[in-house]
């Protein structure tokens, strides 16, 4: 997809405007936040949980390459076949053949986020294929032609009017002539519609929330169960996933579940649990004929060893931008790639560059909240303050940002002198308030007194006030 | 002797908000400390924590800084800041800057366990019981990110609210959100912190309270600047005036009397 995060502010202003978004928004901020604490509430080893599902993604990246091919051999073992990509390229290649062999014309989506990183729509309707998303949410975004502005909820900013009106102007040449308002109607509306689509597809491509090593399985969660009919009635299955998604045993799988849907939607687990291992054996009844595994680095081995090593621990559980005061504010859409919120400010300027995606990392009041709530315990904050230490070191960072910080500087690292300035900055700002006790409008400055007035300081500083009192008092 | 009648050194790290724009939260917290039997100092060479550096990603010059705060604060038993925040700086991120010095993270460590915010030394270590403190106002008070996540100081300052002579304490919704301060992010993203702001202020404002309090002046000034800014009228004030008996001086923003 195009990145826009360049635009950051121009996005953010836009967002802001938009009654609509922020409407939709504040059912977010509301709804998720309440449920990921009642579950979390409810279950008193949540917080060990929590260390346990880190420490197994932990341990995992500290021997990917082993349970990568360990997984490997398990999926030959079963009939399947894994392809290895390193790049997003490689990844659209492999599935591109992958369809061409099978002779696709059309192929459905369960929701995978890896998929709009490959910007795989796009891609195969350039080749002549038609993809379909099944996800109800990946389904409306697809007819408005937006990316998902949630990892979890990619449709969370639409408002069920604009639903109405996406179906009405889509679902017409099915015979749904009228426009439906009632939530639940539209979502029969939806089903019917794809249901047909399920049967005709020639491919089912999924994502995976786990590669399980000792049995080669893949595994989604799902909510409505969209997955299932995706992955089991066309004849051939691709599962698409990044590498960090692997993981050692189905006894880890059960850890990592139970702190996956309480913090993203406070469920105790989502409501459909998919495991697909191989393709259909003869005595099966159903399941594709063939099952291929699309194993996507694009740029996280690279990651492995640094700093940014613990993002890979990410189960895109959602929680970190339910949480965020900024994701709150301006939404998914104004990162202006894939991930949002304060994982996409975290990992987009790896993956698009930090000169693109400068503003993400620093657009953060680094309130902590994502860390506090984050299932695998990622120092987000860290992270972001670790891009901003790259830009200041790249000279990247805003000049007058740094001319201003290195001003600023200079002074506090000289007692002396700052004690002087700071004396007449106190006393030009205190006189300037005069009786009113606070400034409209300063010289400089804009960014504060554009919204704020500035609270004046008091008069002469703490330190004088206290060198003058230890006179006195001798 | 116990620790609470015992006449202790404390170093107050006044912090450099309280330093050029509210002198009296420093002269309150003086006092609570004395109130508590600490013997004040206020060392010369101190200036800033380093957190502008720090934010803003420049690694060099928060080092060089927190050196100095380290140096300047060398001895003293305890150092006592009034912010949450730059206490936070202190006792978490100083070590994690000189986590590849060895001989530099001893004394950031020193340093990090010696350092407190305000309010929570005053309750956990001092045993501070508010005493002849009339306040009758309704008063709802906002939990600094810092304090709330970094310093866990949540409680300490409710309780002594608590026991001041006709003050009402009313908590508002919402209290794990961010004011919108952050720093120089309230100022380089200020149409987003201005929406943060906004929805705290509603958030604050729904309780019926007449003041505002908090452990941070960075959250107080920004959001005392804002409610001025919408015509808003109500007081807001540092805990530590609070607590100190202070609470008559004008609020943070307010006209001069």
């Amino acid at each position: 997809m195009q990145v826009t995060s360049r635009q950051f502010k121009e996005n953010s202003h836009k967002a802001l405007q938009d009654e609509e978004l922020r409407a939709a928004l504040n059912r977010v901020k509301q709804g998720f936040t309440t449920k990921r604490r009642e579950a979390a509430d409810a279950l008193p080893e949540f917080e060990q949980l929590r260390d346990q599902a880190r420490d197994i993604k932990n341990h995992v990246l500290e021997n990917l390459d082993y349970y990568l091919e360990y997984f490997e051999s398990r999926v030959k073992d079963q009939g399947g076949h894994v392809h290895w990509c390193s790049t997003h390229k490689d990844a659209k290649d492999a599935i591109l053949k992958i369809c061409k062999d099978a002779g696709a014309k059309t192929v459905t989506k369960g929701k995978s986020m890896i998929t709009e990183e490959l910007a795989l729509n796009k891609f195969l309707e350039a080749q002549g294929i038609e993809p379909i998303e099944t996800d109800l949410g990946e389904y409306i975004i697809q007819l408005a032609d937006e990316p998902p502005s949630h990892i979890i909820g990619p449709a969370v900013h639409k408002t069920r009017e604009q639903v109405t009106e996406l179906f009405h102007e889509h679902h017409q040449k099915y015979g749904y002539t009228e426009r439906e308002e009632d939530a639940e109607k539209l979502v029969g509306e939806a089903r019917a519609v794809l249901r047909h689509k399920y049967v005709t597809a020639d491919v089912g491509i999924t994502g995976a929330n786990f590669l399980v090593a000792e049995t080669g399985s893949t595994v989604i969660v799902t909510n409505e169960g969209n997955g299932d009919l995706t992955q089991s009635l066309p004849k051939t299955h691709i599962v698409v996933a990044s590498l960090e998604k692997v993981i050692p045993t189905l006894e880890d799988v059960s850890t990592v579940m139970r702190v996956l849907a309480r913090s993203a939607t406070g469920q105790e687990m989502s409501v459909y649990t998919t495991f697909s291992t191989g393709p259909r054996r003869k005595d099966d009844i159903d399941g594709p004929e063939n099952f291929h595994v699309i194993l996507l680095d694009g740029g996280r081995s690279e990651m492995i060893g640094t700093e940014l090593q613990e993002l890979l621990r990410c189960i895109r559980c959602g929680a970190c931008m339910n949480h965020c005061p900024v994701y709150h504010a301006v939404g998914g859409h104004s990162y202006g790639w894939v991930y949002p919120g304060p994982i996409g400010a975290a990992l987009n300027p790896q993956m698009v560059g930090l000169e693109e995606a400068l503003h993400l990392p620093n657009a953060s009041s680094f309130c902590g909240r994502c860390e506090e709530v984050c299932p695998v315990r990622i120092p987000l904050p860290k992270i972001l303050r670790h891009w901003r230490e790259k830009a200041f070191e790249q000279q990247i960072a805003p000049k007058p940002d740094r001319w201003g910080i290195e001003l600023w500087g200079f002074f506090a690292k000289r007692p002396g002198l700052y004690r002087q300035v700071t004396k007449i900055a106190a006393k030009m700002l205190s006189l300037m308030a005069g009786k009113e006790g606070r400034l409209k409008k300063l010289p400089f400055n804009n960014g504060w007194t554009r919204v704020r007035d500035l609270p004046a300081p008091q008069g002469e500083t703490f330190m004088q006030q206290w060198q003058k009192k230890q006179k006195r008092e001798g | 002797m116990s620790e609470n009648t015992e006449k202790i050194e404390v170093a107050l790290f006044v912090t450099c908000l309280v330093d050029i724009n509210r002198p009296s939260v420093g002269f309150a917290a003086v006092k609570l400390l004395e109130q508590t039997g600490c013997r004040v100092v206020v060392p010369d060479a101190q200036t800033c924590c380093g957190q502008p550096a720090y934010n803003s990603g420049d690694r060099r010059s928060t080092k060089q800084i927190a050196g100095d705060v380290i140096s300047a604060f060398k001895g003293y038993r305890y150092v006592i800041a009034p912010s949450g925040s730059c206490a936070g700086m202190i006792r978490k991120h100083y070590p994690e800057l000189f986590a590849d010095d060895p001989d530099m993270l001893l004394e950031a460590q020193d340093l990090a366990n010696r350092t407190y915010e305000l309010v929570s030394f005053l309750k956990d270590v001092r045993n501070f019981e508010t005493n002849d403190v009339h306040f009758d106002q309704k008063v709802t008070y906002h939990d600094s990110c810092s304090n709330l996540r970094e310093m866990k100081v949540v409680e300490q300052p409710r309780e002594l609210m608590k026991n001041i002579n006709g003050l009402e304490l009313i908590e508002a919704e919402d209290r794990e959100a961010c004011c919108g301060f952050g720093g120089t992010f309230c100022i380089k993203y200020s149409e987003i912190s201005e929406e943060m702001v906004d929805r705290k202020i509603d958030h604050l404002k729904a309780t019926g309270a007449d003041v505002i309090s908090a452990g941070d002046l960075g959250c107080l000034m920004n959001i005392a600047g804002r409610l001025y800014r919408r015509g808003e009228n109500m007081k807001v004030l540092h805990i530590a005036e609070i607590l100190a008996g202070m609470g008559d001086v004008p609020g943070i923003g307010e006209e001069r009397r």
